[in-house]
C-alpha cells in the first residue's frame, strides 16, 4: 500500500479510536463527516473498549493475492457492549473452536508485510478470551 | 414517461473464452441484440462492466464498444456498479428511452475474468467491498456471504443439505441452458463435498469466474410495434443501496436495498409478490439466493432456503426461480450478469425459452441485480403486452 494511504489512517489503524455522533449517540468506525442516523456533524472521539462479543466469522481458505500466505485464517465481526461493530481477523486461536456469541480482545498486529513499497501495515484483530 | 420495451436479445456462450478479447466478447453479444431487434442502428449504447480496469487494464469501455460495435459517433459510456453494473446499466437505458433522450438504446454488460490468475480475480472482485475497513483486514467476497450464512444458518435451524438445494436446483436448471458456462446437473452431495472456499461455503455454493457479454435494445412500445417485435415491456424498475460495509448494517442477513428496490419496482408496476410468474435473482452465493428471495417478498424471513429445498423454486414450482441456472451454472461475468437476467426473462416472455426450460404462462417476470454484500440492489419487472 502506498505510504500516504498508510499515513492518512493512522488514527483509524494505530489509536484504537472511534466516534460518537453528539447529537444521537450513534457510533462509528472509521469516523464520518455526518451521522447516517440523525444528520448531525460533529462527534466526540472515543477510545474503543477492549473486549467485543463475536457476531459472526468464516475461515478465508481461498484469499487474495497480498494474503494468500496468511490462508486459511478466520475473519469476523464482532460487536463491542456500546454497540459499535467492526470487522478484523481472529487470531492466536484454533479456527475450528469458534463460535458465535465467543468473547475476544482487541488488539493490533501486523496485518501486511509483503507489499511493494516495504511498508508494514497493521490492524485491529481479535483473540479470542480463553487464551 | 413513455413507454418501454424490450425489443433484442444478444447473449452468447458464457465461461472460459480463452480465443475472444474483452472487446470480441461485447460485441459478439452486441451484434445479437441489434440482429434479433431487427434495427439498423442506436442511438446510445449504455455498458455494465465492474472493472475492465483490472481484469484487463482496459478503461473508457463505452468509446471502445461504439467503435468495435460499428456505432461510429453515437453518445455511449460506461457505468458502474459493482456486479450490478448490468442491471444499473439496464435501468439507465429505460430512463433514456422513457424520458424521450433517445429512442433506441443498447443496454450491455460485458466482463473478461480469465486473463487474470485466480487471486488476481478474487482480488478485483474484492474491490466491490469496503477496501480499508473490510478487505483491508483480509476478507473476499466468499468471505462475507459465508459471514451472513453463519448467522442464518444458525438463527433459523438450516442444514448444510438444505443450503445445497439452491446450488442443485440451479444446475438442474442450467442443463437446459445451452449458453451457460457450466451447464451441468450435479448431485446434491457434490456441494458438501467440494473444497471449502469460505466456511461454511465450499466451492459448489459460489459463482464462478467467467468471461461473458450480453446485450438488450430498449425502444418505445410505438417504436417497437412498427418493428414487429413480440413486445416484452418494461413496467417497474428500483435501485436502492446500503451501507458498503456488512459489518455496518445492524441486521446483516436482511438484503434492505433490495426490498426497497423491489418495493419501488412494484409500485411503479402495480404489481405484488404474488403476481410475479418468475424471477431470475443475483444467487453469486447459495444464501444470497435464499436471502433475495426474501427481501423480494416471496417468502417469509428465514424460509428461503427451506422453500428451495422444498422445491418451491425449481423449474416447476410455485415460483420458479433462476430458470437460466443462475450466476452459480450460466456463469457470472460481474458486468454483463444483470443483462444476462434480462435475456432470460425476454426468452421466458416471448415463449422462447430452450430445452424444454420454458415456464407455462410466464406473463410477467422479475430480474434482481446486486451489487457487493448488498450495497446496491437493482430490480426491473417486465410483462407481456
Ligand atoms: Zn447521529
Amino acid at each position: 500500500m502506498f505510504p500516504a494511504r498508510i499515513w492518512r489512517e493512522f488514527p483509524q489503524r494505530y489509536r484504537r479510536e472511534a466516534a460518537i455522533c453528539k447529537k444521537c449517540g450513534k457510533r462509528y468506525f472509521p469516523p464520518r463527516l455526518i451521522c447516517a442516523e440523525c444528520g448531525g456533524r460533529k462527534f466526540e472521539t472515543y477510545v474503543l473498549p477492549d473486549e467485543a462479543t463475536v457476531v459472526t466469522f468464516t475461515v478465508i481458505r481461498v484469499a487474495a493475492q497480498q494474503y494468500s500466505d496468511m490462508a486459511p485464517y478466520a475473519i469476523g465481526i464482532v460487536k463491542f457492549d456500546d454497540g459499535l461493530q467492526m470487522m478484523g481477523q481472529i487470531v492466536d486461536c484454533d479456527v475450528d473452536k469458534l463460535k458465535i456469541g465467543m468473547k475476544v480482545r482487541l488488539e493490533f498486529r501486523k496485518v501486511q508485510s509483503h507489499d511493494h513499497h516495504g511498508v508494514l501495515s497493521y490492524a485491529h484483530k481479535f483473540v479470542p478470551k480463553w487464551y | 414517461m413513455r413507454d418501454v420495451a424490450v425489443v433484442g436479445i444478444g447473449i452468447m456462450k458464457w465461461g472460459e473464452l480463452w480465443e475472444k478479447s474483452f472487446r470480441d466478447i461485447f460485441t459478439e453479444a452486441g451484434l445479437n441484440a441489434i440482429d434479433d431487434a431487427g434495427v439498423d442502428h442506436i442511438d446510445s449504447l449504455l455498458v455494465g462492466c465492474m472493472s475492465g480496469g483490472l481484469f484487463v487494464g482496459q478503461e473508457h469501455i463505452g468509446a471502445i464498444m461504439a467503435d468495435y460495435l460499428g456505432q461510429k459517433h453515437i453518445a455511449a459510456g460506461r457505468v458502474e456498479s459493482a456486479c450490478a453494473s448490468g442491471g444499473l446499466a439496464f435501468r439507465q437505458a429505460f430512463i433514456e428511452v422513457a424520458s424521450g433522450m433517445s429512442d433506441i438504446v443498447m443496454a450491455g454488460g460485458v466482463e473478461k475474468m480469465t486473463d487474470v490468475s485466480g487471486d488476481g480475480a478474487t482480488y478485483a472482485l474484492a474491490t466491490a467491498a469496503d477496501q480499508e475497513y473490510e478487505v483491508f483486514n483480509g476478507v473476499t467476497f466468499p468471505g462475507l456471504y459465508a459471514m451472513m450464512a453463519r448467522i442464518y444458518m444458525q438463527k433459523y435451524k438450516v442444514t448444510r443439505r438444505e443450503l445445497s438445494a439452491i446450488p442443485f436446483k440451479s444446475h438442474q436448471n442450467g442443463a437446459k441452458n445451452p449458453y451457460a458456462q457450466y451447464p451441468f446437473p450435479i448431485k446434491i452431495e457434490d456441494v458438501e463435498n467440494g473444497v471449502l472456499v469460505a466456511d461454511p461455503l465450499h466451492i459448489l455454493d459460489c459463482s464462478p469466474i467467467t468471461d461473458g457479454g450480453a446485450a438488450v435494445i430498449l425502444t418505445t412500445v410505438d417504436i417497437a410495434k412498427k418493428l414487429k417485435k413480440p413486445i416484452i415491456k418494461v413496467i417497474g424498475s428500483g435501485l436502492a443501496t446500503d451501507t458498503i460495509s456488512l459489518h455496518q448494517r445492524d441486521n446483516m442477513i436482511w438484503l434492505k436495498s433490495t426490498e426497497l428496490a423491489g418495493k419501488k419496482a412494484y409500485e411503479m408496476a402495480g404489481k405484488k409478490p404474488e403476481d410475479i410468474d418468475l424471477v431470475e435473482v443475483h444467487d453469486c452465493f447459495s444464501i444470497a439466493e435464499a436471502l433475495v428471495t426474501e427481501a423480494l417478498g416471496f417468502f417469509k424471513p428465514g424460509t428461503g432456503v427451506k422453500a428451495a429445498a422444498e422445491g418451491l423454486t425449481a423449474l416447476n414450482g410455485k415460483l420458479p426461480v433462476n430458470t437460466s441456472g443462475g450466476l452459480k451454472s450460466k456463469g457470472h461475468p460481474v458486468g454483463a450478469t444483470g443483462i444476462g437476467q434480462v435475456v432470460e426473462i425476454v426468452k421466458q416472455l416471448r415463449g422462447t425459452a430452450e430445452n424444454g426450460r420454458q415456464v407455462k404462462k410466464a406473463r410477467v417476470g422479475m430480474t434482481q441485480n446486486m451489487g457487493g454484500s448488498g450495497a446496491s440492489g437493482v430490480v426491473h419487472i417486465m410483462e407481456v403486452v
